[in-house]
């Protein structure tokens, strides 16, 4: 394959991403008219948000083409520290659980 | 400093290997953005800690005209996103016209994503929305909204600005094929962020 084709070939991979998040947020859009539970929907949304940026990050930012050592840095430090601050949760619903004795 | 320090200083400098294979300013923009990303998280996970704790969190957002008005904002941004990807791609080629006409045409889906935005923002401002108080539940539902997404709007703005002037430096010969890309991965970026931010902030609040 020449320099040409390999251009053409991964730009049109850009434009089948391009679209795929475009097609991933109007999934989104169609969820928030459901009618799920509120953590059901946001579990949901959350899901498809994680893999528009899964493919942003892949696809977008080339991340896919740089040494494992870069991603290795990186994303587990980033996953690591965000699923740290789910320990907020606990003290959410114990204010929520708390509010009908405040006068 | 000695002649000794200075010149090990400078060997050492030269010989260094770059870190991953990538420019050391490319390696910052990596770093700028999981630290940005953790940042938007800390904010994200605020709203819902926020959000979660009051019962009377208002739901606001009509289909029209405020999710048709995400709706179009979200398909600006995404689009400046291929854009820029057009833009990196013709700047690495060495094509400096095709990079140059995208690079502005990324610029102006920005400029238009912003206005969008204001347009969004007026529109609740006029139904009674501030800071700290609206006409429908926890006040607190303005001060976290506007804070996140400004911080949004904050960001969308510095790319159209770094954007301009890397362009202008680029077709001055002052920045190279490089540094288009490193902003594009910032691009990129603020893309994904916005990602999140329209199913925490508008589709989970949607008027029913």
């Amino acid at each position: 394959m020449n320099t040409a084709e390999k251009t053409s070939s991964s730009l049109t991979t850009d434009i089948i991403v391009y679209i795929a998040i475009l097609a991933l947020s109007g999934v989104q859009i169609v969820l928030a008219y459901q009618h799920a539970e509120g953590a059901q929907l946001l579990i949901r949304m959350l899901a498809v948000a994680v893999i528009q940026a899964a493919l942003g990050v892949t696809y977008f930012m080339h991340l896919r083409e740089e040494q494992r050592s870069l991603r290795l840095a990186l994303i587990p430090a980033t996953i690591f520290v965000l699923l740290m601050m789910n320990m907020i949760w606990s003290d959410s619903f114990r204010l929520e659980h708390m509010r009908p004795l405040i006068k | 400093m000695s002649d000794t320090h200075a010149t090990m200083g400078h060997v050492g400098g030269v010989m260094e290997a770059s870190p991953f294979s990538i420019p050391s300013k490319k390696l910052v923009m990596w770093l700028f953005i999981i630290s940005d990303a953790v940042t938007f998280g800390a904010c994200l996970f605020a709203y819902g800690f926020l959000k979660n704790a009051s019962p009377d969190w208002p739901e606001p957002f009509k289909f029209s005209p405020s999710i048709l008005n995400v709706m179009l904002m979200t398909f600006v941004l995404v689009s400046s996103s291929l854009t820029m990807i057009i833009a990196a791609r013709a700047a690495k080629g060495g094509d400096k016209p095709t990079a140059l006409r995208w690079t502005f045409i990324t610029v102006a889906g920005g400029i238009l994503f912003a206005l969008l935005h204001m347009r969004e923002w007026f529109g609740l401002i006029g139904e009674g929305v501030r800071l700290f108080q609206n006409p429908w539940g926890s006040p607190m539902f303005g001060a976290t909204f506007f804070a996140i997404t400004g911080l949004h709007l904050t960001h969308v703005i510095g790319g159209v600005i770094a954007l301009t002037v890397v362009a202008l430096g680029y077709k001055r010969g002052r920045y190279n094929a490089d540094d288009i890309e490193i902003w594009s991965l910032y691009w990129h970026f603020v893309d994904l962020v916005w990602m999140f931010v329209v199913p925490m902030v508008y589709l989970l609040n949607v008027a029913r």
